[in-house]
């Protein structure tokens, strides 16, 4: 599939900060990306550089092929920002707003049909302050998919939902992804980002830490965790780096749990201890960030 | 920079949703509008009672003044304010993630000023005509309206200059104010400048507003000699809206204050 964005060694700094400390990665037609890490992190740069707010200091950069910093009305034609917390004229209608914001697109969608895409039929006519804050942002949706976007930037979309709210935006979403839509979107919600990405890449201080599938950021370093309770805490086996014991809790991690649970249970087999709340688990991609979060402090650190 | 039928089309609907902004927020509107209207029939009632001279009561020359006051505050305050704080908000930077060319907004914003000045102008002269006894003389509209194209022109570019150079929404109003109200009092919008000392009507004289409000009052005032427009009216406007120009394109930013 040819590639929506291409972006090779972005370089950015401002003042002593920097930024974006040479990023590069690529975006096919059609793809959810999610870039994904902490607060100065450099998203919000990366994707204000892609969305032609910012310039690069250096490097290649390639959207819809379009350089985004001087693509100007053409290249604006074609992308749809979802802005976090950015105002719009509150005292305007829903229905007002969207015509506002639709009308320099070429493919400007109905406006009718967009309201209720984003479910505002009910306020079409009411005035943009009278909405909740979960409505503001459907219209923040609307307005950014109000030209027939090929390429949807989403910044993001779901900060200080309630958990239905999420779901439901992230059914918006689906539906753009099934409508062949290539999304960028920027999240701190790891959920967030298996949920909808296709591939995510974690961002942390400038650089991308790590790059891949939810399943293979998930796969790439397994290690199993083994936890149980026993009474009697001495002449525990010795696998991997464990045992690790607190308040009569045993942990393990194991990155071979196979050959490992089978020394474990022979152990317990063979003494007659009950191994109390056996539980075997494989790491969250939360587990997997915040591992990948301390590599990056620590190689950071050596620096 | 050429103007498509379809440009023309996107500005002429950038205006109207400007208008409609505009005229729902109260506040705006109040100090655009109501608040001149209250000056013309407040000094009108004070002084205006009897005739001043001739047949011409006070508002003859008071409704020409407030008009410009009302015109100045229609372009220079809601430029200067309205656009700072739709900057705060974000809603600058919003409009420039869609294809609508920077220019065709801005002309929209400076377009609804106008509008909104030349209603306030006509709520002058009618209020003036219909209440305060103010006759209108048709002699000079040609200077006048000259006067009041060079005057919108000026004003326009320097309330966004305003916005140019001070990035915080919260302090616009203060400057734009702080700048508004002295200048008005300098050029005998409130009160003529017959008895002022020399330094104030030199001071006066440095500021684009008496150039805009004396040539436009006295268009209307039947007992002015000479030239109506002096070439120094011209110049003085000219400079300023060839400053406000430079300022504005050189320094003028869409981002809000401090995005992340």
């Amino acid at each position: 599939m040819p590639a929506a964005i291409t972006v090779k060694n972005l370089f950015k700094t401002y003042g002593e900060v920097t930024a974006l400390d040479g990023v590069s990665f690529t975006v096919a037609e059609g793809e959810v990306l999610a870039l994904l890490g902490p607060n100065g992190a450099g998203k919000t740069t990366a994707v204000e550089t892609l969305e032609g707010y910012r310039r690069a200091d250096e490097g290649y950069i390639d959207v819809l092929g379009f350089h985004p910093a001087t693509g100007g009305r053409a290249f604006r034609d074609r992308i749809g920002i979802v802005l976090q917390e950015t105002g719009v004229e509150e005292v305007l209608t829903v229905r007002e707003a969207v015509e506002l914001y639709g009308m320099a697109y070429s493919r400007q969608r109905p406006v009718d049909e967009l309201v209720s895409l984003v479910g505002l039929e009910e306020k079409a006519d009411s005035r943009i302050k009278t909405l909740s804050g979960g409505q503001r942002r459907r219209l923040d949706l609307a307005l950014g998919l109000v030209g027939d976007p090929d390429l949807v930037f989403l910044d993001e979309p779901t900060t200080g939902f309630d958990p239905a709210a999420r779901r439901k935006s992230w059914e918006l979403v689906e539906g753009l992804t099934a409508l062949g839509k290539t999304i960028l979107l920027t999240t701190h919600y790891l959920d967030e980002a298996q949920h909808l990405a296709d591939r995510i890449i974690v961002l942390a201080e400038g650089r991308i830490v790590a790059e891949g599938t939810p399943e293979s950021l998930g796969s790439a370093q397994v290690v199993t965790t083994v936890r149980f309770s026993v009474s009697d805490t001495t002449n525990l086996p010795a696998i991997g780096d464990g045992p690790e014991i607190s308040d009569g809790k045993v942990t393990y991690r194991s990155t071979d749990p196979t050959t490992d649970l089978y020394t474990l249970t022979r152990w317990a087999t063979e003494r007659g201890v009950e191994l109390a709340g056996l539980e075997v688990s494989l790491p969250t991609l939360e587990d997997i960030y915040l591992d990948i979060m301390d590599e990056a402090d620590t190689t950071g650190g050596q620096e | 920079m050429t103007a498509s039928r379809a440009d023309l089309s996107l500005l002429w609907r950038q205006i109207r949703s400007q208008n409609r902004t505009f005229w729902r927020t109260p506040v705006a509107a109040f100090f655009t509008l109501a608040l001149p209207v209250f000056f013309l029939a407040l000094f009108s009632v004070l002084f205006g009672g009897s005739e001043v001279a001739d047949g011409y009561r006070f508002a003859q020359f008071f409704a020409p003044a407030m008009a410009v006051f009302a015109a100045c505050s229609a372009t220079f305050s809601n430029l200067s304010i309205g656009t700072a704080f739709a900057r705060d908000q974000g809603i600058l930077k919003r409009v420039r993630g869609t294809p609508l060319t920077p220019w065709i907004y801005m002309a929209g914003r400076i377009g609804s000023g106008v509008w909104i000045a030349v209603v306030s102008v006509v709520a002058m002269f009618v209020v003036g005509w219909s209440l305060f006894g103010f006759v209108m003389l048709w002699d000079n509209i040609g200077v006048a309206l000259s006067v009041f194209v060079l005057g919108m022109s000026t004003f326009s570019a320097l309330g966004l200059s305003v916005c140019a150079i001070v990035r915080t929404a919260d302090t616009v109003p203060a400057v734009t104010n702080a700048m508004f109200l002295p200048m008005a009092f300098i050029s005998g919008i409130f009160i003529p400048l017959e008895d002022a000392p020399g330094w104030l009507v030199i001071l006066g004289d440095i500021f684009p507003l008496k150039h805009f409000a004396e040539p436009f009052g006295a268009s209307f005032d039947p007992f002015h000699t000479g030239p109506v427009l002096g070439w120094e009216n011209l110049a003085t406007m000219g400079a300023w809206l060839g400053l406000g120009l430079v300022i504005t394109t050189r320094f003028f930013s869409w981002d809000p204050r401090g995005s992340r």
